[in-house]
């Protein structure tokens, strides 16, 4: 048997840098109740939603994301042909092959970075991170680049009343590199399969007919996901705390996936967060952007001084699947 | 222990304080959680999970839309609890 050299990574990793792109276009409640039986008041007080953005034909996946990994590759202080590799974590992206990963790998003028794209709905962004870590350590790439990226408005039935106003568009990327000491704590992660009806597409792209149905869309059932992002996700944010060895008095800013303000708020009661932990709440002018909505959270903490360089955060993505990634990261 | 009507109500007006802010006096068997208690529909998902912990029984979401009342919560957590 041959010996076979290893590869040769950093002792551990961290986040260096990150970027958003929000659509230009700004949609409030009023757009929304043109569709949908319902009200500003009831949107308001079940969603915290007031705007979002949508996408227009120009902002595509490829495009959002570009304009949001330049922002963060020259945030974390690099240039494009430094990164190794680029992970885009995508469930809106309607054409499968090949991955949208290496159109943007190449137009961001990267060196032949390997690219792929995941999927792990509004989890994605814990998973690629979860990825890009585990590639900078072993040392399959010095920088690793991870997008979350999502049109959700292509996916939205505006007739339907229990979702029409939940979704929204835009790109999250963050620069993953090496470190002398852990900035990004483990993961804890994982699936539950047995509720994948929970939130899903109502019809399969193949079984598709424009004469018989509505373009494919996300449906749910809006309690049963609800339970179970308080209070499971708050035992799996706890774990994630924990395998960190931090705990919430330690904690400076608490990222949730920005599924809903009900949620937010319930996880903050039931975490039992101190009051000096500032929680990411930009749900109220983006509405849920699945895979995106975490990295664009973080950037806006950050853009308005709320959070700042260095500050130790707990992320946590939950979503369809049912899936879910926590860990606690030093913000760039 | 299993809990009698009394402390059930007792619990729930506790459980429904803490999640609507609504007085604990204000928690009767007759009262509509939605209607009477500002305990929208989201918030009932938080009473029920509180009701469960508190109570040791398992309300399925199917049930929930069923509770209107205190009184129905009150009667559900009665025969559920062992
Ligand atoms: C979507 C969500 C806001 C809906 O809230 P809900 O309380 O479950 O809504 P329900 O469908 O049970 O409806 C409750 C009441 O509001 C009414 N309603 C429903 N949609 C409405 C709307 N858009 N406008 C006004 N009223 C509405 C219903 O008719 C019902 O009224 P009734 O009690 O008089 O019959 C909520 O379930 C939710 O956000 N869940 C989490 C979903 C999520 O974030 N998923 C993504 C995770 S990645």
């Amino acid at each position: 048997m041959s010996k076979i050299k290893p590869s040769k990574g950093a002792p551990y990793a961290k986040i260096m840098g990150v970027g958003g792109y929000r659509p230009t276009r700004v949609v409030p409640n009023e757009v929304i109740l043109e569709t949908i039986d319902s009200s500003d008041e009831w949107i308001r007080s079940r969603s915290g939603i007031a705007t979002r953005h949508w996408a227009s034909d120009q902002e595509t996946v490829a495009a959002m994301s570009i304009e949001a990994s330049g922002k963060a590759i020259a945030d974390a202080g690099l240039t494009a042909d430094k990164i190794g590799a680029v992970i885009v974590s995508t469930v809106s992206h309607f054409k499968q092959t090949p991955a949208v990963a290496t159109e943007i790998a190449d137009k961001l003028g990267t060196r032949k970075a390997a690219a792929f794209d995941i999927s792990a709905g509004c989890a994605g962004f814990g998973y690629a991170l979860t990825l890009a870590k585990g590639m900078v350590v072993e040392g399959s790439s010095e920088y690793v680049l991870v997008i979350g990226v999502e049109r959700l408005s292509d996916l939205t039935d505006l007739e339907d009343r229990a979702t029409a106003f939940l979704f929204g568009d835009g790109a999250g990327a963050v620069v993953v590199g090496p470190s002398d000491e852990p900035h990004i704590g483990p993961t804890v992660w994982g699936s539950e399969g047995d509720k994948s009806e929970t939130i899903k597409q109502t019809v399969a792209w193949t079984e598709y007919d424009s004469a018989v149905h509505k373009f494919p869309a996300i449906t749910q059932e809006g309690q049963a996901v609800f339970r179970w992002a308080v209070f499971e996700m708050a035992k799996v944010a706890q774990q994630a705390l924990d395998a960190a060895g931090i705990s919430a008095d330690d904690l400076d800013v608490f990222i949730p996936h920005q599924a809903n303000m009900r949620i937010i708020d319930s996880m903050v009661k039931t975490l039992k967060l101190p009051e000096h932990v500032t929680v990411a709440r930009d749900i109220e002018t983006t509405g849920n952007t699945s895979a995106a909505s975490i990295p664009l959270a973080m950037e806006r903490l950050l853009a308005t001084g709320e959070a700042k360089s260095g500050d130790t955060a707990l992320v946590i993505g939950f979503g369809a699947g049912l899936v879910y990634a926590a860990s606690v990261v030093t913000l760039p | 222990m299993a809990a009698t009507q009394e402390e059930i109500v007792a619990g729930l007006a506790e459980i429904v304080n803490e999640i609507a802010g609504i007085p604990v006096e204000d928690v009767q068997l007759d009262k509509s959680f939605t209607d009477d208690l500002d305990v929208d529909s989201l918030s009932m998902v938080e009473v029920v999970v509180a009701a469960e912990e508190r109570f040791d029984v398992k309300i399925p979401d199917d049930d929930v839309k069923n509770l209107k009342t205190v009184g129905d919560a009150a009667s559900y957590i009665l025969k559920h609890q062992d």
